[in-house]
């Protein structure tokens, strides 16, 4: 599985495609902190980057890693190796690279930038992790789709609608019906729905640093606790965990009994 | 028997030391000749000066009924027995100085205070400690004192059996500066007070407010510091107050406010922080009130303006990183907004004369949704709410058409 990872890693730096992405964030840093020159608003506004823009860019390379390296995944399946090794190795490759070019492509400016001596480092670590956590999540979630479908065009629309729905639509879903049912009691369900959706869960997750002041604004009892106190923060990055963790298992369950 | 004439010359000594020729001071100790300060009143005459000296002095109900000073040295403790109030001071010009109270009784039916000050002027209350305190100093229909830098530190756990650290209650002329106020139920309140100067006090960790005005006109409160209180500082029914240079941080909740304006007219708030509240300014019927030069940093609402509130202005303020600078709850606005600095605006400066040639609305539509149905601050900052609140920016449909301000600074105010 090691051999295979390290191949599909260095395979995606070879193709350049890696140092696009490393670019991009390298530039966006610089950019934000150029234009700004304060970290902490800096942040903010990455993290609205960083919620639309990773899935997005991890839904789409790995539907298009799967699809390209096709032929190289026959080639290794005829071989006496374990099919899980095969693609956890694609799929960890993947992720990998994508998330080392978000962490060093954000990182360097930041650091450049006195990172170090401001106070944002714990937000700014923050935002990080829940970067990498979608990365892995939508890249994992891609992976499955893309191994469903044999059709590449189907396969890429499925990827695309998925994105779109859960970064867009389900918001809009999610606010028609608290504003429908608003006599209600709602903030369990509100909670609920935030927690299933990982975009809306990391979008909590960064919103607890950044607009605590703003949340506890809100009567309810449960928010109160969940806002209020770590257990928020816990109980977002075990589900975050959980995130991660089903996609992968739903590759293995599928690669296991697809027939080539 | 004949007296030594040396004891003339120290009474001679004594009464020059005093505050007036025919002025004496009587040395209070544990040990010495007078061991009470109720006993040591009552023998004193007017415009005599107590030292209290070190130790403990287990003393409730000490009524001063003539212009005295009482000083303690190194901090005397004068401890209550939680039997009821302490210090009553019923004469004009009476100085209370370096004492260190604690134990006031605890009542359901009167206010007990540590110091309480009745119908009495030229009163000055000054470097005093108080501690596990009901009511702290309780002003009532005195004018015309100071309250000095004192320190009130209460451990209040229930509005219902706490009482506030510093009250004034048909007051009127009274000066208090420099105190710190921490635990109480209403750091400091204020009640048909007039013509108050309230400058340079902390009041933190307060069961409610920080400060309470209600019915008072006329007052003005500078270079205050009001953290993490219960609920902020709650200006209500009040004319003509000013308020300059006063912190305001941390106040978190759901009812809590950076400062709280309900029936206040013709205010000045000037050079205001407010930093990190769940609601900076929260306006309610609030008419001619000038907003310069505050800095509002990443509250959850800076200004959140309820109704009725006419021909406010707010001018060269900062408003930087709140998760909602301004939300209204109408689609009426008769209020100004010039000169201000917002953090999300983002239009352009093509003649470069500092202000930006776009206006700025700082009212967004995900505001009135929050309004409406509070639960949906869990899509604050999303993907979704971005592209409706920009949808409403170009075409304001539920936002109040000319709420804007059309000459938002590119830099920020310095």
């Amino acid at each position: 599985m090691l051999k295979i990872l390290k191949y599909s890693f260095y395979d995606l730096i070879r193709s350049r495609w890696s140092y696009v992405y490393f670019l991009f964030y390298l530039i966006l840093g610089f950019v934000l902190l150029f234009l700004n020159n304060d970290v902490s608003k800096a942040v903010i506004t990455l993290m609205n980057v960083i919620i639309v823009l990773i899935p997005l860019i991890g839904t789409i390379f790995g539907v298009m890693y799967y699809y390209n390296s096709r032929e190289f995944t026959e080639l290794l399946l005829a071989q006496p190796i374990n099919r899980t090794s095969i693609f956890m190795g694609q799929y960890l490759g993947v992720a990998g690279s994508l998330t080392m070019s978000l962490v060093l492509g954000l990182g360097i400016p930041f650091l450049l930038y006195g990172l170090l001596r401001s106070d944002a480092i714990f937000d700014f670590s923050l935002l990080l992790v829940t970067g990498s956590f979608l990365t892995f999540i939508f890249v994992g979630l891609s992976f499955v789709i893309a191994i469903s479908n044999e059709n590449k065009i189907k396969g890429f629309g499925y990827a695309v609608l998925l994105w779109l729905f859960l970064a867009v639509v389900y918001d809009g879903l999610f606010l028609m019906s608290l504003i429908v049912f608003e006599e209600y009691p709602l903030d369990t369900f509100s909670l609920v729905a935030t927690m299933l959706n990982p975009i809306d869960l990391s979008r909590i997750l960064i919103l607890l640093k950044l607009d605590i002041s703003a949340l506890l604004g809100y009567t309810g009892a449960i928010f109160k606790k969940f806002f209020g106190t770590d257990l928020g923060f816990l109980v977002s990055m075990a589900i975050l965990l959980c995130w991660t963790v089903l996609p992968v298992l739903g590759l293995g369950y599928k690669a296991k009994r697809k027939d080539f | 028997m004949k007296t030594p004439y040396h004891t003339y010359i120290l009474c001679l000594i004594f009464s020059l030391l005093g505050q007036g020729i025919w002025a004496k001071t009587w040395k209070i100790c544990t040990t010495c000749e007078y061991s009470s300060i109720k006993q040591t009143i009552q023998l004193a005459k007017a415009h005599d000066t107590l030292l209290v000296q070190k130790g403990t002095y287990r003393e409730y109900e000490i009524v001063v009924d003539k212009p005295l000073v009482i000083k303690g040295t190194d901090y005397p403790i004068v401890d209550g027995e939680k039997k009821g109030e302490i210090f009553q001071i019923q004469s004009d010009g009476v100085t209370l100085d370096g004492l260190f109270i604690i134990n006031v009784g605890v009542s359901y039916t009167k206010d007990n205070a540590a110091i309480r000050v009745i119908r009495s002027k030229d009163f000055r209350i000054q470097n005093m400690v108080l501690e596990q305190l009901f009511f702290g100093i309780y002003l009532e229909k005195s004018s015309h004192g100071k309250v000095y830098h004192n320190r009130i530190i209460g451990e209040a756990v229930d509005e219902y059996n706490s009482g506030n650290g510093i009250q004034l209650w048909y007051s009127s002329d009274i000066e208090v500066s420099k105190n710190h106020v921490q635990g109480t139920r209403d750091g400091i309140y204020l009640e048909f007070s007039d013509r108050i100067t309230i400058t340079g006090n902390t009041s933190m960790d307060n069961l409610r407010y920080g400060l309470h005005f209600m019915f008072s006109n006329n007052d003005i409160y500078t270079q205050n510091t009001f953290e993490n209180n219960g609920a902020g500082v709650a200006v209500m029914f009040s004319k003509f107050i000013t308020m300059k240079d006063n912190t305001f941080r941390k106040n978190w909740g759901t009812a809590a406010y950076g400062m709280l304006l309900k029936e206040i007219n013709d205010a000045e708030i000037i050079g205001n922080t407010f930093e990190e509240n769940t609601i900076g300014i929260n306006i309610e019927g609030s008419n001619r009130i000038r907003y310069t030069n505050n800095d509002f940093i990443g509250n959850g609402w800076a200004i959140r303006v309820i109704g009725a509130c006419y021909t406010n202005s707010f001018r060269g303020n900062n408003f930087l990183y709140n998760s909602f600078d301004i939300s209204y709850n109408s689609k009426l606005n008769d209020n100004v907004f010039e000169g201000n600095f917002w953090s999300g605006y983002t239009g352009y400066d093509l003649d470069k004369d500092g202000i930006g040639d776009v206006p700025y609305r700082p009212v967004k539509l995900f505001s009135y949704v929050v309004n409406r149905t509070p639960e949906t601050i869990v899509l604050l900052r999303s993907l979704f709410m971005d592209i409706i609140d920009f949808s409403e920016r170009v075409s304001p449909v539920f936002t109040p058409d000319n709420l804007k301000d059309a000459q938002p600074l590119m830099k920020i105010r310095s």
